[in-house]
């Protein structure tokens, strides 16, 4: 059976569990298929570590964490030199380039921009910066179509946000196509 | 009409399975990682002229939900391992006052404050031993986002049924996990409502055994006077010490579980049929089970799973049943070795019980289970 592992890592605040949530719901809800998203988190609310984990299937999923990682999000140095270790062959890592200086080695495609800053200078404010990394975790992992990711995107957010959330995910899907190429 | 989905936390379907079953009262103090229970019960309950009440600490919140169930409602208190260990006397005044309830305690790393994020089943103990005395312990484990839902619907109708308190303990991965869940109809799931007396109320005993192990409960101020006490009593509810009387008394109130243990206790059989290594498990762990059942099944070893769903009263009879047929148990578990206690009651030394336990707040992972079931020869 088809099991697709994924984690979104960085720093608490940077909203990955929220990202993590979205991919699974897009899974669970809008695309037909199963999805259990989990966390772990520190006692703090924002710094420390964080991470969400989301497990795709097209059956039942038993295990509801990362067992072997196909795609690894990692916001922070911290969480690509702790959680690229059990990273698949052939998985996909995505960094952010202006947080990440030192890449962690592997048999693994590592897709590199600058998040955090795409999220401030291009989309217009920084809070968005998960949405920018979520857009690209949908381009780089194929689990959902970008129109299903999308709709949970835009389930999600309050209505006053939607079209700076719906300019975050589609700037995230564009840069991680370009930087992917 | 197709029916309503939604991809919700185990805490959020846990409130919303309360409310399914009528909840109309909660009473709690917030900590994690149960606080999103009273989030929502907090949003909903006023919505459908409900009550929330957020109490000065733990035991507050267990004795406003006592007094809110003698009044009629029907009532919910969450917590976790050291909100626990607070209710605990007052959860011992529920089981000998017969007060039905539900206290939703989710599992985190402990003693004390212990680890507050961390996962754990470290408190399926004080589910039954954490109250002075005898009295009679349900306790539910659910093992995902639906059967949370599900299972707090049970809790609330296991209560009004046998008039006592009702566990729900989820771990910390089940309780902030999130899965699709599909709402039932109304209708759909049966609820329980509350036995009501049937005589004047000048005829009204609280305890009148000539109903049965468990009498119908009026509601404080509907007109039927009653005397509630936690001391031992007589059937209208004053204290005795008459030695007759709390002999009879204190069998009852066990019996009602004890002699009801078919009715209350569930579990799942997975690939049991001709397993010689089965592992038994609760709780989130059950998926890891579940994952190194079917990975150890591709290596060509009959292994398979006995998943308890009501934790206690512990499932002794179909735990005794596979003892005689299985090469070995294996038992997975976020603590340092409690299930392996009752398990090894019930193997009675018929075959090795091998423990997989951890308290790190990492979650017991498939391989370990997988290793262990290798060590059966």
């Amino acid at each position: 059976m088809s099991r697709y592992e994924l984690r979104f890592s960085g720093a608490g605040g940077q909203g990955l569990i929220t990202a993590g949530i979205i991919m699974a719901k897009a899974a669970s809800i809008y695309e037909g298929k199963q999805a259990v998203q989990s966390q772990s988190y520190g006692p703090e609310a924002r710094g420390g570590a964080s991470k969400s984990e989301v497990i795709i299937s097209d059956g039942p999923i038993d295990y509801p964490k990362v067992t072997q990682c196909d795609a690894l999000l990692a916001m922070t140095q911290e969480a690509a030199n702790k959680y690229s270790h059990d990273l698949k062959e052939g998985g996909v890592l995505l960094i952010d380039s202006d947080l990440v200086k030192v890449i962690p080695a592997g048999n693994f495609k590592t897709v590199a921009f600058p998040i955090i800053n795409t999220a401030k200078t291009e989309v217009g404010r920084e809070i968005v910066a998960n949405i920018v990394a979520l857009g690209a975790m949908v381009a780089l992992t194929g689990q959902v179509t970008r129109e299903n990711a999308e709709k949970a995107v835009l389930s999600s957010v309050p209505e006053a946000f939607i079209e700076l959330n719906r300019k975050a995910f589609s700037m995230g899907y564009e840069k991680a196509l370009e930087a992917s190429a | 009409m197709s029916k309503k989905v939604a991809f919700l936390q185990g805490n959020e379907a846990a409130a919303q399975g309360a409310l399914y079953a009528g909840c109309n009262f909660f009473g709690g103090y917030p900590i994690t990682p149960s606080t999103e229970v009273a989030e929502v019960m907090s949003v909903e309950l006023p919505k459908i002229g409900g009550k929330f009440i957020q109490m000065e600490d733990e035991i507050g919140a267990m004795a406003v939900i006592l007094g809110a169930a003698l009044a009629g409602s029907k009532v919910l208190t969450s917590t976790s391992g050291p909100g626990l260990s607070l209710k605990q006397e007052l959860i011992g005044y529920g089981c000998i006052a017969e007060i039905p309830c539900v206290i939703y305690n989710v599992m985190r790393g402990g003693p004390s404050t212990g680890m507050p994020t961390g996962p754990s089943q470290s408190d399926v103990m004080c589910a039954k031993w954490g109250t002075h005395g005898d009295h009679p312990a349900i306790c539910l484990t659910p093992a995902s986002v639906q059967e949370t839902y599900e299972e707090v619907i049970r809790a609330f109708n296991l209560s009004e049924k046998y008039r006592t308190p009702v566990m729900v303990m989820p771990d910390e991965i089940v309780a902030h996990m999130r899965e699709r869940i599909v709402f039932p109809e109304k209708g759909e799931i049966e609820v329980v409502p509350r036995k009501a007396p049937t005589v004047e109320p000048a005829q009204y005993k609280p305890y009148d055994t000539s109903y049965g192990d468990v009498p119908p409960l009026a509601s404080f101020g509907s007109g039927y006077r009653f005397h509630v006490t936690g001391l031992n009593k007589m059937q209208d509810g004053f204290p005795t010490t008459k030695a007759e009387v709390v002999q009879a008394e204190e069998e009852r109130q066990v019996r009602k579980v004890d002699a009801n243990i078919d009715d209350i206790v569930t579990f799942e059989e997975y690939l049991l049929d001709d397993a010689e290594v089965v592992v038994v498990a609760y709780g989130s762990t059950s998926r890891s089970a579940r994952y190194a059942v079917n990975a150890a099944r591709e290596q060509g070893i009959k292994a398979g799973m006995f998943r308890i769903k009501t934790f206690w009263p512990f499932p002794d009879k179909q735990i005794k049943a596979l003892a005689t047929k299985t090469k070995g148990f294996i038992i997975p578990e976020m603590n340092l070795g409690m299930c392996a206690l009752e398990l090894e009651r019930c193997v009675q030394g018929k075959a090795p019980v091998l423990g997989i336990f951890r308290v790190d707040g990492e979650p017991i992972n498939p391989d370990q289970i997988v290793e262990k079931i290798k060590e059966v020869k």
